[in-house]
């Protein structure tokens, strides 16, 4: 494997892995503050237990998390130091910001997870408030760093050096609002799909019923509520995109030739040598209204952008369709659910829509990694868009495929771990949480 | 504002040694640890660490943030030339991070125990020791711009003798930190008495892994002496170092734990001052071209200032708050451990 490649897959795999660590760590503080509120509110002992296997999951999630993190921090420069030679003075404020919002975090789950009984319980629940707030505002800080890197500002680059440069313009750049408010969705969407999936499975099971019932009613709204905005946010990103990189969405609509009235493409196959796609569903006019919201308005295509600038294709244009079809789908879920609650009460105990649930609970992580396919992948052969090519910013050292194979052993054998630790959590609820345990033998 | 930043790079990199090295520490003395006495001192450590094991960890955060943003030549010139121990480090970082969590929150404590406790020592002792391994290289002066192949780039820069002795030192430093941490933890005047024990044995063991990296830095023909001993800071800190070790030692047996912490905390500072003054402003040491040095290869103005009124706004929100969590798990006796 060539070392380009093999950096490439390094980096793409530490942030994958990291994002949804992250992702957990930045909303179950958010599940748990509600399901504490409750308890302090009703004294139920019921919701007692669910904060505190919550937070043992969130530990779990946060130490992975911030030791993937940490990872990232040096993996910038060890993979791309001509990168961040020069990007790191520009686009460090919002790193420099976050790591102050990580450092209340901190500090925060510290008081929270060893603070039953020795702080007031009002500012105990508060520091679990925090710890979902900091957690938040570090995600959206980062993104900012990211969406510098679609949409550079806060600099003037000339004769190959970069110049007069403003840091705080560099963090608001035009991408930071679309993509931080769609990655803050993002994240309530998958963990409140994937929480709730898991609970549902449990009801199914009869165990524990009405701890996990409780768990479930918690996160599935904030997912099914999250899933709905989604939609209305893509847009908004959709919007942005077409404006300021139109190469990556004509790759994401593998929309090959500039046209007016330009239909969106659902599915099929992109063929890049005859310009073409097969098998797909194409609406009219549809997306020439998502780009510029006129049916007639132009969109650029692919015809318009030099080869040598032109993002691979098919999987930026894959990842875009898996991430739209299952941000539908977890719509029609989160709709009928809806209807469960205000209409059709009979339905909530069901079945069907407990066993909808569990097979929806990997689609918001799917999603969200499609998606950052999408914004990633999308951007090339550009690391800095328009200013930098991803290929000049890799370091000079050789032999990095196997600094690739190491990492990804280390990710799949944490993966493993983590995995088989919350099927234990989750196993021993009746043991070691549920104090009504209608199941006492468990 | 340069010098702001300067002192918080500074600071945060101390602090890291200073809170990461304590717990560190812990994991190394468990290492050595007998059998009949390791339980005893697990359950101590994490008591005391628990809370605060991840916030030590930001401190390492801060001072990579700060190099990238404000010194970024530094940043990657150190990422290229030591890549393979800073990977080292980041793999005893990820192991060391999350096997602390999983063999105290596994709900289920069986075999896979067995599992995590090695990998929870063994990364402990691994990565001090490339910390050690990567700030010695720094000033070792052998890291080569111009190097003609692989091994003289990539891995002579930092497998030298000078360089191992310093992540030596930097392991029993840990140590040293951990034991004298813990004897204010101990519940019991036979466990005291056994934790003191072992915290004189880890003063001889730092001060003879002090005189190997001298040793180490005469053959490999580095001025450490020079540099230390060559001007009266250098000197005033080595004296006030090794007066304070006198204090501590008359101290162990009296019952001051927060005394004898400040002391040993004072003496890492003042190794770290008398080994960081002489290059100031000189961070990395090349062999071929310039040394990369602090004032000269900073950011522009307008990024340095921000990023000096970002920690210092930064600082008014964590240190308080600190400050309040550490006061708190000290308050001893109080009641049931309930998480
Ligand atoms: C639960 C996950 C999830 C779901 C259901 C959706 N997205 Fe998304 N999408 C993401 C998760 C995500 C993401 C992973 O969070 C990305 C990557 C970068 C970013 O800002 O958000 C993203 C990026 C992203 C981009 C590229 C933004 C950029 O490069 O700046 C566009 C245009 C959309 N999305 C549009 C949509 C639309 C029209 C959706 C309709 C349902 C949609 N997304 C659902
Ligand atoms: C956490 C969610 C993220 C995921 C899943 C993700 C995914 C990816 C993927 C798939 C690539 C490889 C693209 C390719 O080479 O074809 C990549 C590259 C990269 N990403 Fe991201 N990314 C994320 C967030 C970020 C953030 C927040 C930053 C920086 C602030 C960032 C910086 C980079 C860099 C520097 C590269 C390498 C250069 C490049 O390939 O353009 N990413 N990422
Ligand atoms: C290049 C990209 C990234 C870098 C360099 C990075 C860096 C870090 C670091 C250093 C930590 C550890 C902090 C601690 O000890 O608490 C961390 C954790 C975290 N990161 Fe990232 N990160 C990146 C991408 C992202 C993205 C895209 C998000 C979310 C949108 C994110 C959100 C978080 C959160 C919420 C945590 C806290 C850990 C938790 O609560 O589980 N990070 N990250």
């Amino acid at each position: 494997m060539d070392d380009f490649l093999a950096a490439r897959l390094q980096m793409a795999f530490s942030l994958g892995f990291h994002i949804v660590f992250a992702c957990i760590g930045m909303v179950m503080p958010f599940f748990m503050s509600v399901a504490h509120f409750y308890w302090l509110k009703t004294r139920k002992a019921v919701y007692k237990d669910v904060t505190k296997a919550w937070s043992k999951g969130v530990a779990i999630f946060f130490a992975t998390g911030a030791v993937s993190g940490t990872v990232l921090s040096f993996e910038l420069g060890l993979l791309w130091p001509k990168f961040m030679e020069h990007a790191g003075p520009i686009f460090g404020m919002p790193f420099s910001l976050e790591g102050t919002a990580f450092f209340i975090e901190a500090i925060a789950l510290g008081f929270y997870l060893y603070g039953w009984n020795k702080v007031n319980a009002w500012f105990h629940w508060f520091t679990g408030v925090v710890v979902g707030i900091s957690g938040l505002l570090s995600g959206i800080l980062v993104v900012a760093a990211n969406s510098w890197m679609n949409s550079p500002s806060g600099f003037d680059y000339i004769d190959g050096k970069y110049l007069n440069v403003d840091p705080i313009k560099a963090m608001f750049n035009d991408a930071w609002f679309s993509q931080a408010l769609h990655m803050s969705v993002a994240a309530f969407v998958s963990t409140g799909f994937a929480v709730a999936g898991v609970h549902a499975l449990m009801i199914l099971r009869g165990r524990n019923v009405i701890f996990h019932s409780k768990a479930f009613k918690i996160a599935a709204i904030f997912g099914t509520v999250a899933a709905c905005l989604q939609p209305l946010s893509g847009d908004i990103s959709a919007k942005d995109v077409a404006q300021r990189q139109p190469a990556k969405l004509a790759a994401m609509e593998a929309h090959f030739h500039t046209e007016k009235n330009a239909p969106l493409i659902i599915g099929g196959i992109p063929d890049t040598l005859n310009k073409k796609v097969d098998y797909a569903i194409k609406l009219p006019g549809v997306l020439s209204f998502m780009a510029t919201g006129d049916f007639n308005g132009e969109v650029k295509g692919l015809d318009q952008i030099p080869k040598k600038d032109q993002p691979p294709v098919a999987v930026t244009h894959y990842a875009f369709q898996i991430m739209v079809g299952l941000g539908m789908a977890m719509v029609l879920i989160a709709l009928l659910y809806f209807i469960a609650l205000w209409k059709k009460r009979s339905w909530l105990g069901s079945k069907w829509l407990l066993k909808l649930f569990i097979l929806a609970t990997p689609l918001g992580f799917i999603a969200l990694e499609a998606g950052w396919t999408v914004t990633e992948v999308g951007r090339q052969p550009w690391i800095i868009h328009g200013v930098m090519r991803t290929a000049d910013a890799v370091t000079p050292m050789p032999g990095i495929a196997y600094s690739f194979y190491l990492f990804t052993g280390v990710y799949i054998s944490l993966a493993i771990i983590v995995s088989l630790l919350l099927y234990r959590q989750i196993t021993m609820v009746g043991k070691l949480y549920d104090s009504s345990s209608d199941h006492p033998k468990n | 504002m340069i010098y702001v930043v300067i002192v918080f790079l500074w600071t945060s990199i101390l602090l890291y040694i200073l809170l990461g090295g304590a717990d560190f520490g812990a994991g190394i003395i468990e290492l050595f640890t007998s059998e009949q006495n390791r339980s005893k001192t697990r359950k101590t450590m994490y008591e005391a660490i628990g809370p605060i094991w991840e916030a030590n960890h930001m401190w390492l955060i801060i001072a990579i943030v700060i190099l990238f943003v404000g010194f970024p030549k530094i940043y990657t010139t150190i990422s290229v030339y030591l890549h393979i121990p800073l990977v080292c480090m980041l793999l005893g970082i990820i192991a060391r991070g999350t096997a602390f969590v999983f063999r105290n929150y596994d709900a289920v404590k069986d075999d896979m125990q067995k599992l995590y406790t090695p990998i929870f020592v063994y990364s402990s002792l691994i990565t001090p020791f490339f910390l050690g391994i990567i700030a010695a290289s720094s000033v070792s002066g052998q890291i080569d711009v111009q190097a003609p192949d692989f091994l003289s780039a990539y891995v002579f820069s930092w497998l030298n003798w000078f360089s191992v002795t310093v992540g030596i030192f930097t392991v029993s430093i840990c140590g040293y930190l951990a034991t004298i941490f813990i004897i204010g933890q101990a519940d019991n005047e036979e466990s005291k008495a056994h934790f003191i024990r072992k915290a004189k044995r880890t003063v001889l063991v730092v001060m003879a892994s002090g005189a190997l990296v001298f040793i180490a830095a005469y053959f490999e023909h580095i001025p450490l002496t020079n540099w230390i001993f060559g001007g009266w800071p250098g000197i005033t800190a080595i004296v006030a170092a090794s007066i304070s070790l006198i204090v501590l030692f008359y101290m162990l047996y009296r019952n001051r734990p927060i005394l004898l912490r400040l002391l040993a905390g004072f003496q890492v500072t003042m190794i770290l001052f008398a080994a960081t003054y002489t290059h100031f402003p000189n961070i990395v040491l090349l062999k071929n071209g310039p040394n990369l040095s602090l004032l000269l290869h900073q950011g522009q103005t307008k990024t340095i200032d921000t990023l000096g009124y970002a920690l210092l706004t930064g600082s008014l929100f964590i240190l308080p708050a600190l400050f309040y969590l550490i006061y708190i798990f000290q308050q001893k006796g109080s009641e049931t451990d309930d998480h």
